[in-house]
């Protein structure tokens, strides 16, 4: 069985949540392409573990995980903050601060 | 059977103070009456930045000068040495000053910086009364304590995933904090959405390089990491691995191109916020990129270095060039800040084969310098007030030597030093770092460096002449009184400033002693 399927999958779907961030317009879709990015790592993580025989990667997916809930609490916090001022959580609104 | 890891609570003592400080926080924030509150967690969080700074000093001197060679502990996890301890003492040296600035209540009428109930939306009827309201927010300090905690473990991490982890543990409360500006609330909570959502993109990138890295090399920890590449030559994976860790660093340092969120976020976040962002957050993420390129990846420099050269230049050019057209205060500190970003890289690529050039020791002296002159330059901004908080407009700050000599002075003292002028702190640093590259053979850099430093001498000086040979306007702003907390961080700054430019030795020959890392 070869591993290399599971490597090009997680660059793949990296590369779908990294376009994603930069092309969506709404904080939360951008916010969950991140998640995106994330998960893609844990599946190479994982990959790796299988590949060099070590459970290393595996207890490292469990920390990304972790961190990545505690993202997400902070996250949704402050764009809840936000979208409750202007009704919108498209990023293009928020153009007060620029040059 | 499971081993239990070895744990030295000596060397490990100034993050459990911090940590610990942070825990007793939330309590306080949970069962303390409201009037008490505020007066306990700030003696909590003093003490524990403080302690912090009093407990890396104290296990530096009986451990590290008292003839020890840096020790790894933890499994393996953290390297605490000299070059840790002297970064982990910076970080919280800083975070104390910052602290007395979070505690400054008698310059905003409503006695803080920060808005009483962060939940309520700006601009609301109820936004409207709790804008005079004198209650004040305390959540800020625990927050502020454990981002010092992951600034501190950060410069200690021995080991990518502590370094991530550390990494999120200091970004995530500063993305909260840098939302909670009492006035302007609307400009402070979209900087703290900018700040959020491009910090959690570069974690993300940060986090694939670890994966590719642990994919090439096997593991994770620094000195394997060094030890597998010297055994079998890099691949195509520890390249592309190596660029994203880099990457992910470098926008928390605040480099261009990766600075996009640098403006906006300090101009938007209340500006004690700022001002521990631009000093102790540069400091974290600095020393986090010097342990990993010098004790990671120290035999493959020439992997790295022509990518840190060239972003080094793009810099200290778009800094320098993009700071020229600021009409904001704080916008221009912050285009300043990504121009010193790139001075510091000049220093990071004087490392020298095998680490024997003195690019650790200037970088480190650099760090300590540009962070005690920063917090100073936002402390000062923190005075100059008008009806709706600070007046920030570079045209209002025209005539205010007549108006207030001494503030008028310390900024200029601040902004000499900011622009390397001798005689100040800033221009033993950056004489320091740009030696440190002319020894490696980066000339080439040093000479954009100087040219960029003279591009940007000239923002700095225009403020100074604005504030002393311009017109008073009529309408001008007011100069607060400032209360004992920002009295002492001007103090202590402004003393600092001044004797780092004119006595550096004694410091320089600390940094010195201090380039050592372990692991």
């Amino acid at each position: 069985m070869t591993l290399t399927y599971y490597l090009v999958l997680a660059a793949i779907l990296f590369t779908i949540g990294a376009v994603g961030v930069l092309v969506r317009r709404n904080a939360i879709v951008v916010f969950m392409c991140i998640e995106l990015m994330l998960n893609s790592v844990n599946l190479t993580l994982v990959t790796f573990a299988r590949a060099t025989g070590t459970v290393d990667g595996q207890i490292m997916a469990f920390f990304v995980m972790v961190v990545a809930a505690a993202e997400v609490v902070v996250g949704l916090a402050i764009i809840m903050s936000i979208y409750r001022t202007r009704r919108s959580a498209s990023v293009d609104d928020a153009n007060l601060l620029k040059y | 059977m499971i081993d239990a890891p070895d744990l030295s609570l000596a060397a490990l003592a100034p993050l459990l103070f911090v940590f610990g400080a942070a825990c007793i926080g939330v309590l306080v924030e949970a069962f303390a009456p409201r009037e008490v509150r505020h007066p306990v967690q700030v003696a909590v969080a003093l003490v524990g930045t403080g302690g912090g700074l009093a407990a890396t000093i104290v296990y530096a001197a009986t451990h590290e000068w008292g003839g020890g060679a840096g020790s790894v502990t933890a499994a393996g996890a953290l390297a605490v040495d000299r070059a840790g301890l002297f970064l982990q003492a910076t970080v919280a040296g800083l975070a104390v000053l910052a602290v007395l600035l979070f505690a400054e209540r008698s310059l905003d009428p409503a006695r803080s910086a920060f808005v009483a109930s962060a939940a309520v939306p700006a601009g609301s009827p109820r936004d409207r009364d709790q804008l005079t309201a004198t209650r004040v927010q305390t959540e800020v300090y625990p927050l502020a304590l454990f981002a010092v905690g992951g600034m501190m473990l950060f410069v200690t991490a021995n080991d990518l995933l502590i370094m991530f982890v550390a990494l999120e543990v200091l970004s995530l409360p500063l993305y909260l904090i840098s939302g909670l500006a009492r006035r302007r609330r609307l400009l402070s909570q979209e900087a703290a959405v900018k700040y959020f959502l491009l910090g959690a993109f570069a974690s993300a990138f940060f986090l694939y390089g670890l994966a590719l890295v642990y994919g090439a090399t096997g593991s994770v920890r620094l000195g394997e990491i060094r030890q597998s590449l010297a055994a079998n030559d890099g691949d195509v994976l520890v390249v592309l691995g190596l660029a994203l860790l880099v990457v992910g660093l470098l926008f928390k340092a605040s480099v261009a191109p990766f600075h996009s969120w640098t403006p906006d976020v300090y101009q938007g976040a209340p500006t004690p916020v700022t001002a521990f962002m631009a000093a102790c957050t540069k400091v974290a993420a600095f020393g986090a990129i010097l342990r990993l390129l010098y004790v990671g990846f120290g035999t493959e420099e020439w992997t790295w270095r022509p990518l840190v050269y060239g972003v080094a230049i793009v810099s200290m050019v778009v800094g320098a060039v993009l700071g020229l057209t600021q009409t904001d205060l704080k916008r221009m500190l912050a285009y300043s800040s990504i121009a010193h970003a790139g001075f510091l890289l000049t220093g990071v690529l004087g490392l020298g084969a095998d680490g024997e050039g003195s690019g650790l020791a200037a970088t480190m002296f650099y760090l300590l310098t540009y962070g005690l002159t920063t917090i100073g330059a936002f402390a000062v901004l923190t005075l100059v007030r008008d009806g709706d908080g600070e007046a920030g407009h570079l045209s209002q700050w025209a005539g205010l030597a007549s108006r207030s000599p001494l503030t008028a002075a310390v900024m200029g003292l601040f902004l000499l030093a900011l622009a390397g002028i001798p005689l100040t702190a800033g221009f033993t640093g950056k004489f320091a770092v740009f030696r440190a590259a002319i020894e490696q053979g980066a000339w080439p850099l040093v000479l954009v460096a100087v040219l960029a430093s003279a591009v940007a001498a000239f923002f700095y000086l225009r403020v100074i002449v604005l504030m002393y040979f311009s017109p008073p306007a009529a309408d001008g702003p007011t100069v607060g009184v400032p209360g004992v907390p920002t009295t002492v961080v001007l103090a202590v700054t402004a003393t600092a400033t001044l004797a780092l430019g004119i006595l550096p030795g004694a410091v320089l020959d600390l940094a010195e002693q201090a380039a050592r890392f372990v692991g």
